[in-house]
C-alpha cells in the first residue's frame, strides 16, 4: 500500500508537476471552470422551473418522475453519445454535464418550496402580497438551505463526473486519471484521485458552512 | 437492431456481470447499513458523526475511488473488487441516513407496546421496529439500486467490463449504435432490478402494497 502512495507523493512533489498547461494549478482552474459554466447553465434551467413548480404545485408528479428516471441514465453512456453526435469539444461534455446537474436543482428548488408552511404562505397573501412577492420575500428565504442543498448536491456531482469528462477529450483534473490510465502511470493517476477527492471535500466542506449560515438567516 | 442480435450473447455476458456487480453493492450496504443506522438513532451523541460521515464519504467522485483504492485495498487495479467495494461504500452512506430516519419515525407507544408484550430487546428490533422501517428502507434501497446500476459503468474506463464497455468500444470504434443500446441495456436492468425490490417488498412486507415510492 505505501509504495504506490510515496510515488503519488513524489509525483505530487515534483515542481514540473505544477507549471504549465499540464500542470495542476492550470488542469484545477479548467476544472473548477467547466463545473461553474454547467452549474451556471443548469441553474438557469432548473431553478426558476422548481420554484415554480413548488409554487403551484403543478407538474410535480413530471418533476418526480423527471428526477428518477435522469438517476438511471449513465452519465458514460450519455458523455460518449453526446461527442459522437455534436463532435469533440465543449459543447459535448457541457450537454452532459447540464443533463445531470438539472434534476438535484430541481428537486431542491420545488421540494425546498413546498416544505414551506403553507400557513405562514396563507398569511403573507392575507397581508395583501402579491404572488410574486409571497415567492420572493416568504417562500424562497423559507428554502433556501433545501435550495443549496441541491445546488449543493449538483456541484458535487458535476465536480466529480467533470473527471469522467475527460475519457471524452476535454481537459481538467480527469486528464491526469486518463492518461495516467493509458499509459499505465500509476503515481499520476493516483495523483489525480487525490487532487479531485480533496476538491470535492474542500467543496462540500464550504458548502456545509454556507447552508448552516442560510438555515441561521431563514 | 441487427448488431444488437448480432452480438446477443456478448451484450447477455455483459448484462449478467453488470446485474451482478450491482446487486452485491445494494444488498452489502443495505446488510451494513441497517445495524449502523439502527444504532446511530439510539445514540443521539453519535448520530450527527456518522450521518456526517456518510455524507462525506457520498461527496467522494467515484473514478478518482476507482483509482485509489487498489493501494490501499493491495487489490489489482483491474479487479472487479474494486467497483464492488466503492459502491457498497456509496450504499452505505445513502442508507445509513435512511435507515436512521426509518426508525426514528416509529411511534414510540407501539414500541413501548411491544416492549410490554413481552419482547425482548433483540425480538423487538426484530419483529416490530425492522417490519415497521420496511417501507422507508425499501424506498431507500431503490434509489440506491437505481444509481448503483449507473454507476457501475464507470469501471469500464479503468478496464472492468460490464454494460459501461459498450461506451468504451463504441466510442472507440465512433459507433452510436452499440452506445445507445449500451444505455438502453442500463436502464433495462435498472428497471428489472427496481421491480426485483418491488416483489421482494411485497412478498416481505405484505400489508404496505401501496408505499415504497422511489423517494
Amino acid at each position: 500500500m505505501s509504495s504506490v502512495f510515496v510515488e503519488a507523493a513524489d509525483w505530487l512533489a515534483d515542481p514540473v508537476h505544477w507549471s504549465g498547461v499540464d500542470g495542476i494549478p492550470h488542469r484545477l482552474l479548467e476544472h473548477v471552470g467547466y463545473s461553474a459554466l454547467t452549474v451556471a447553465i443548469a441553474s438557469v434551467v432548473a431553478l426558476p422551473l422548481g420554484l415554480w413548480i413548488g409554487h403551484t404545485g403543478r407538474f410535480r408528479g413530471f418533476a418526480i418522475a423527471l428526477t428518477g428516471a435522469v438517476r438511471a441514465l449513465p452519465t458514460l453512456g450519455l458523455l460518449t453519445l453526446a461527442v459522437l453526435w455534436v463532435g469533440i469539444g465543449l459543447t459535448a461534455p457541457i450537454v452532459a454535464l447540464v443533463v445531470l446537474a438539472i434534476p438535484p436543482l430541481l428537486a431542491g428548488a420545488y421540494a425546498g418550496i413546498e416544505a414551506v408552511d403553507r400557513r405562514t404562505v396563507d398569511a403573507a397573501r392575507a397581508q395583501g402580497m402579491t404572488e410574486w412577492q409571497v415567492l420572493a420575500r416568504v417562500e424562497v428565504p423559507l428554502a433556501l438551505p433545501l435550495i443549496l442543498g441541491g445546488v449543493r448536491s449538483a456541484v458535487l456531482q458535476v465536480v466529480a463526473t467533470a473527471t469522467i469528462a475527460a475519457y471524452i477529450g476535454l481537459g481538467g483534473l480527469g486528464r491526469y486519471l486518463i492518461d495516467g490510465v493509458a499509459v499505465r502511470d500509476y503515481p499520476q493517476t493516483l495523483s489525480g484521485s487525490l487532487v479531485v477527492v480533496l476538491l470535492a471535500l474542500v467543496l462540500d466542506g464550504a458548502f456545509a458552512v454556507v447552508q448552516r449560515l442560510a438555515v441561521r438567516a431563514a | 437492431m441487427t448488431w444488437f442480435l448480432d452480438n446477443f450473447s456478448h451484450i447477455r455476458d455483459l448484462a449478467l456481470t453488470h446485474l451482478w456487480l450491482s446487486i452485491v453493492p445494494v444488498v452489502l450496504g443495505f446488510v451494513i447499513a441497517v445495524p449502523v443506522g439502527w444504532w446511530a438513532q439510539r445514540h443521539s451523541r453519535w448520530r450527527a458523526l456518522v450521518l456526517g460521515s456518510g455524507g462525506i464519504l457520498y461527496s467522494l467522485p467515484s473514478l478518482p475511488l476507482l483509482v485509489i483504492l487498489p493501494g490501499i485495498l493491495g487489490t489489482s487495479f483491474l479487479d472487479p473488487v474494486n467497483v464492488v467495494v466503492v459502491l457498497t461504500l456509496y450504499a452505505v452512506a445513502l442508507l445509513v441516513r435512511t435507515a436512521a430516519d426509518a426508525f426514528a419515525q416509529l411511534p414510540p407507544d407501539v414500541l413501548d407496546a411491544a416492549t410490554a408484550n413481552g419482547h425482548s430487546g433483540l425480538q423487538r428490533v426484530v419483529r416490530v421496529e425492522l417490519p415497521l422501517a420496511g417501507p422507508v428502507l425499501l424506498a431507500g434501497v431503490r434509489v440506491v439500486s437505481v444509481s448503483t446500476v449507473s454507476l457501475v459503468t464507470v469501471g469500464a474506463i479503468i478496464g472492468v467490463t460490464n454494460l459501461g464497455s459498450l461506451f468504451t468500444d463504441g466510442f472507440r470504434r465512433d459507433f452510436t449504435t452499440e452506445i445507445v443500446i449500451g444505455v438502453l441495456a442500463v436502464v433495462a436492468i435498472a428497471l428489472l432490478l427496481d421491480g426485483l425490490w418491488v416483489l421482494l417488498g411485497r412478498i416481505l412486507l405484505p400489508w404496505s402494497t401501496k408505499t415504497g415510492r422511489a423517494a
